[in-house]
């Protein structure tokens, strides 16, 4: 019976009786429609969808190959309903128009899309302004150390801050009471300082920010005394007193030195003029001072103490005897050395505290508040950030004494980087913003190529780094 | 129709997608990075924290053509919105966002039989936030904008809409071999808009 019914179905559907049901009127209906509205077809050939036009004509070969044949009604129809599932949609004709004024335009040349970030951990293309459009892949972060020079008698103390790495491509090492200079372009060595007394020892070294040659470099000593030395002639310039204990943490901004010590107080010393201490910051901190940072745009210096404290202190009142934190940051847990300014996105700054703590926390200095909190699992002692990429290299101490990297805003890690076989107490990064040094209780340096410079940069960095290699190939390495 | 009383108005209906269309194209500049995210404000819709320009003379351009949207929309004359993004140097159309619209007046014809019934504004805001969370997490399968970009909103309108003298005609500005990906879409039963975006291969 069923049988039947289907038969009888089939014949009322291949009769031309009944109506066909489709979603679009059947050609020549359109035909007819068109025709009653105007007599002829002018093509526009703007209006015209050539993509579309020749897909229905390389997709409808078979069905076009005889028009005349099979022009029945029902074939015109089924074609009609089957195209239109497909890709035509739109068979009402249209006019494609737009508002004339434009919208403002695109902001300046030189705007690097933010969304950069999103794209360097999949290997898109990193476009630095105009520089770069060229497709990269992922970096390679090589993990183990470039070079490895020995800094014997390197003070394993966490609350120091012993290397620094100038805008000159010189990097001062303070070992015990002495200071060497090593030339990171040459590979030379020069002992600049010892200290006299039997006693004493260097607590801090600072370069004096954008000297091309022999630079100038700020030393604090274990006595309070902080000196500025002249690196060309080997000698000392002067001598600016006002601590009355070690002199752990040195900053510059410009002509400004701050200079922390384990007295608690921070003094802001003008270096140009006979009464260097034109200000201090005394109130903040209950202990000692061990990290100091000013930001890039130099309006605000970060200052971390072992009282589990930062304090932000503003530019605007380096005159003032004794002036005031603007703010406290008072969520770690442990002494705070490690201070970093993002030298990407304004006002943010990344602090790193000790054992008790083992967090790095972000925040906006501005507002004074925290926008991320991690717990790295482990003592961190410095942090430095990719001049290149939005990243943050750490610096930690027991279990694996191992440098870190983060992506940043999301502070996931992309690697580990273990080579030191004590903790880490100091980072620095070179001048074209390619190379991190660490400075470990192994009493070692260790260079790591973890910031890959764009573009040409990279090429100069690299001539420079096998030109050294050539120089220093085949004898070891020392710092003295 | 006894549903009719129930379903959204013909003009609460123009208000809903126009809304869209304003919300939409400040997420795709937001997003693409088209203009610079310190220009954007947080505006609290459908829901989500949507990102909205601060810039007066982008304010007032989209301003303008969403004025003017409305009053097509009320006539049923949009077949579609389309924002192109083009490069400034290259002038080479690089992503197309379109928003294909569809105009039910006559109170349910055959094609809308699916839509039936009416609908509530719970559902619709549903439905856009799932469009809008998609524009979001566009980001991840398109091509990074690595040169500055520009973009024009272009209508496709019947051929018999009236059309003021401030707006004219323009090429469609097709991608050539672009990837066309669907994105969802929504319906207040009157209007049905689908989304779909389109991009240039990457080379």
């Amino acid at each position: 019976m069923g049988k039947q019914e289907n038969i009888a179905d089939l014949e009322s559907l291949l009769s031309l009786d009944s109506e066909i049901q489709s979603r679009v009127a059947p050609r020549w209906a359109r035909k007819a429609a068109a025709a009653a509205a105007a007599d002829r077809f002018i093509p526009t050939r703007a209006g015209m969808e050539w993509d579309k036009a020749n897909y229905r004509v390389e997709n409808c070969e078979n069905g076009e190959e005889e028009p005349k044949k099979t022009s029945s009604g029902r074939e015109q129809a089924l074609k009609a309903g089957l195209l239109s599932n497909g890709c035509v949609e739109d068979t009402e004709p249209s006019r494609i128009i737009h508002y004339a004024a434009k919208a403002p335009p695109a902001p300046p040349s030189g705007y690097v899309n933010n969304l950069r970030v999103l794209y360097t951990a999949q290997g898109h293309t990193a476009a630095v302004g105009e520089s770069s459009r060229r497709a990269k892949t992922t970096r390679h972060i090589p993990s183990a150390p470039s070079r490895v020079l020995d800094a014997p008698e390197l003070v394993d103390d966490y609350y120091l801050n012993l290397v620094a790495w100038g805008a000159n491509n010189k990097v001062a090492v303070a070992l015990g009471a002495t200071v060497y200079v090593w030339d990171a372009a040459s590979g030379g060595i020069v002992e600049l300082l010892t200290l006299e007394d039997a006693e004493d020892y260097v607590c801090s070294v600072a370069w004096l920010p954008g000297e091309t040659g022999d630079g100038h470099l700020a030393v604090g000593s274990a006595g309070g005394s902080t000196e500025l030395w002249d690196v060309a002639a080997t000698r000392p310039l002067r001598r600016m007193d006002g601590h009355a204990a070690r002199v752990s943490a040195l900053a510059w901004n410009a002509h400004i030195l701050s200079s922390g010590s384990r007295d608690s107080t921070i003094v802001h010393h003008d270096v140009r003029v006979r009464e260097h201490a034109v200000g201090s910051c005394v109130g903040g901190h209950a202990q000692e001072v061990c990290g100091l940072a000013w930001s890039p745009d130099g309006t605000m210096l970060a200052s971390g103490g072992n009282d589990n404290l930062v304090c932000l202190w503003s530019a605007s009142q380096t005159g003032v005897r004794s002036q005031d934190a603007t703010r406290v940051l008072s969520d770690h847990d442990a002494a705070v050395k490690a201070l970093a300014w993002c030298p990407h996105d304004r006002n943010v700054l990344a602090t790193g505290a000790g054992t008790a703590d083992r967090t790095i926390k972000l925040w906006n200095a501005q507002l004074g508040s925290m926008l991320n909190s991690i717990d790295t699992g482990s003592q961190v002692c410095a942090l430095a950030w990719n001049p290149h990429e939005k990243e943050l290299l750490s610096g930690h101490g027991y279990a694996e004494n191992q440098l870190s990297l983060w992506k940043y805003p999301t502070m996931a890690r992309i690697k580990d980087l273990k080579g030191h076989t004590g903790r880490v107490l100091s980072l620095c990064v070179s001048p074209d913003g390619s190379t991190a040094l660490s400075a470990g209780a192994d009493e070692t340096l260790r260079f790591w190529d973890v910031f890959a410079a764009p573009g040409n940069a990279l090429l100069k960095a690299k001539k420079a780094t096998t030109k050294i290699n050539r120089l220093n190939s085949g004898r070891p390495l020392s710092i003295r | 129709m006894a549903t009719t009383t129930k379903t959204i108005s013909l003009s609460g209906s123009v208000e809903i997608v126009r809304e869209f269309f304003e919300f939409s194209i400040n997420s795709i500049l937001y997003q693409r990075g088209i203009y610079p995210p310190e220009t954007f404000k947080r505006v609290a819709k459908y829901g989500l924290g949507m990102m909205v320009s601060t810039d007066e003379g982008l304010r007032e351009y989209l301003g303008q053509v969403t004025r003017q949207l409305d009053s097509w929309l009320t006539s049923a004359d949009v077949q579609r919105l389309v924002l192109v993004v083009t490069g400034v140097d290259s002038k080479k159309p690089l992503e197309r966002w379109v928003f294909a619209v569809k105009t039910d007046l006559g109170g349910g014809g055959k094609e809308n039989s699916t839509n039936a019934g009416p609908k509530s504004q719970k559902d619709i805001t549903a439905e856009i936030q799932a469009i809008i969370r998609q524009i979001t997490a566009s980001v991840t399968f398109l091509p990074l904008l690595t040169e500055p970009c520009a973009f024009d909103l272009l209508v496709y309108t019947k051929k018999s809409s009236s059309v003021p003298s401030t707006w004219e005609d323009t090429d469609p500005l097709h991608i050539a071999n672009g990837t066309e990906v669907k994105l969802r879409s929504f319906t207040t039963t009157i209007h049905n808009i689908d989304a779909a975006v389109s991009y240039a291969p990457e080379d």
